[in-house]
């Protein structure tokens, strides 16, 4: 892969990680207890760590002239290329629970090829991921099985999270030319690989939470052409608002 | 033994300087006090959460997302564990949460107050914290066991706090008019109730004089905001700001600051609810307690359920 399309590639898993770090740093001190409320600050800092360091690499591969801080603060909205399913809001408890169970699932197959790869920065990213995100997929997957098999009330908003987020599921194995590239450097898995990862894990891990795997439901699409649902436009505004407010500041 | 010996007895390892362990025997007051000013600690940190919380998705560069979110996560953390050091007294965390929401338990009275702008993070991180660390360094010496080695543990990540808001007011400080603008007016809004961080005077603190006794208090509230302006008026000047305060003025003999008067005025009536965030504050620790009340109850169910398998 040439610099452009690699900076390219980072720049995308760079934005899944940066919007899933601010709809976690969202949860803080909003958590049902103070245990959870850490946990997920922690889990929210590991997804920040990997967006800069994502970030950075993108900025440099790019030639230099944009930091990660440019990238982040002064994109604008259809330059972003995160997921939809990632900017999904924090409804409630579950829908946190089921979003990042399903996006720890993806970052994990995604950092398993990439820490292969013979780059040394991106393998060393990955590396490093990994072991958060082994430990993300653990602490989702604990959460999905008390929920699902925890009250009624758990259950029906588990379910409730699991049927309105599906849609944005089919985005997470879709191809572009990029991922062609990525796939042919073997720094990526290919769609079909990536969706019977999901579809496999998350069969499993729903039934035994007693919940169940929506099927033949419409598949949205657009991110990796910048097309978003309205709720990124919000979270950019806030996020932007101080390197966009004064452009000539450093902070 | 009745209970007066046993209280003399109780006195003679305190003037020892013994540090007093859990299941030890300890006046009924000393545990009231205790229990009174461990969770109001434990509240704060977590009520503290708040004002900085505010500003993590509007933090202005990656790096600062990063400092802040860890920051917070911090404080989360000494909420926890002075929690759980609160309940060696015999009280549980459930117990002291109702009393919070209730209005009968406190937190520090400067979390009442609302974070504006970005230089707020560095005058709460710089100020805040550095009142704290005053605070709690004396407190390294507590005589209750439980409670000295929690501030033992949680200073050293105050001092990181500090210096980190520091770093940001200094950048502001050195930034752009309009930031320098913000740095100055960030301080102006968080100088005196930082000072008020200490409590009132010497004369008029009613509940010292046990705890001084007792040593779960090392030093007097005066002396603690004394030392604190001491070392902070040269870290104002060193970034160009300026204290907002007419009368602060060296005092060659004494080797220390005077400063002028503090309103006090404006403390009793923030500790009494009036404050500009009271209300929100208690509001948004009620509501998350609330809307995680189904989360924490099938966690509950779903242990039960695999307890029973
Ligand atoms: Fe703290
Ligand atoms: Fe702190």
């Amino acid at each position: 892969m040439d610099n452009l399309n690699l900076s390219k590639f980072c720049i995308r898993l760079g934005d899944h990680c940066l919007i899933m770090a601010h709809r976690q740093s969202e949860l803080c001190s909003n958590g049902p207890f103070l245990e959870e409320d850490i946990a997920q600050i922690n889990l929210g800092l590991d997804l920040l760590g990997q967006a800069e360091a994502l970030l950075i690499y993108a900025a440099k591969l790019e030639g230099g002239t944009r930091t990660a801080d440019d990238l982040a603060f002064r994109r604008p909205e259809r330059q972003f290329h995160n997921f939809m399913l990632t900017e999904q809001p924090n409804t409630d408890f579950a829908f946190v629970i089921v979003r990042q169970y399903i996006m720890s699932l993806y970052l994990l197959k995604t950092y398993q090829a990439l820490s292969k790869v013979e780059d040394d920065t991106l393998s060393g990213i990955a590396l490093k991921a990994l072991k958060e995100l082994t430990y993300h997929e653990r602490h989702f997957a604990m959460w999905l099985k008390r929920l699902g098999d925890g009250t009624e009330e758990s259950h029906e908003r588990t379910q409730t999270a699991i049927n309105e987020l599906w849609m944005f599921v089919g985005e997470l194995y879709e191809e572009d030319e990029i991922d062609f590239m990525a796939q042919k450097a073997s720094y990526a898995p290919t769609g079909i690989e990536m969706k019977t990862f999901l579809m496999e894990h998350i069969t499993a891990k729903f039934s035994e939470a007693t919940l169940e795997t929506p099927h033949s439901i419409y598949m949205t699409t657009g991110s990796k052409k910048g097309i978003h649902t309205e709720y990124l436009g919000y979270l950019l505004t806030e996020m932007q608002y101080l390197q966009r407010a004064y452009p000539d500041a450093k902070w | 033994m009745g209970a007066e010996e046993l209280n003399v007895l109780f006195q003679e390892r305190i003037d020892a300087n013994d540090k007093i362990e859990p299941r030890d025997n300890m006046p009924e007051e000393y545990r009231k006090h205790l229990i009174r000013q461990m969770s109001q600690h434990a509240h704060s940190e977590v009520i503290g959460m708040q004002p900085e919380g505010n500003w993590i998705t509007r933090a202005p560069s990656l790096r600062a997302k990063k400092i802040l979110l860890a920051k917070v996560q911090d404080e989360a953390g000494h909420g926890l564990y002075l929690y759980s050091a609160t309940e060696t007294l015999g009280i549980t965390r459930d117990e002291l949460i109702e009393k919070l929401h209730q209005g009968k338990a406190k937190y520090a009275s400067i979390f009442n107050y609302p974070a504006l702008t970005w230089a707020d993070m560095g005058a709460i991180g710089w100020l805040v914290d550095g009142a704290a660390i005053t605070n709690q360094v004396s407190l390294q010496k507590t005589s209750y066991g439980p409670y000295a080695r929690a501030m033992v543990k949680i200073c050293k990540e105050e001092s990181f706090h500090q210096r980190q808001g520091y770093e940001i007011i200094a950048s502001m400080a050195a930034g752009t008019d309009e930031q320098k603008e913000m740095a100055q007016d960030a301080l102006n809004r968080f100088w005196w109730p930082s000072l008020m961080m200490f409590g009132p005077h010497d004369s008029d603190s009613p509940r010292s004089g046990n705890a001084m006794k007792w040593k779960i208090k090392r030093e007097s509230n005066d002396v603690l905001r004394k030392r604190f302006i001491d070392k902070t008026v040269s870290q104002v000047e060193l970034i160009g700001l300026t204290v907002p305060d007419k009368d602060l003025k060296w005092n060659e003999k004494e080797q220390s600051y005077d400063f002028g008067a503090i309103d006090w005025d404006e403390f009793w009536a923030v500790i009494k609810g009036g404050g500009p965030c009271n209300i929100k504050r208690l509001k948004h620790h009620k509501k998350a307690h609330t809307d995680g009340e189904w989360v924490r109850k099938a966690a509950a169910a779903y242990a039960q359920k695999q307890a029973k398998n």
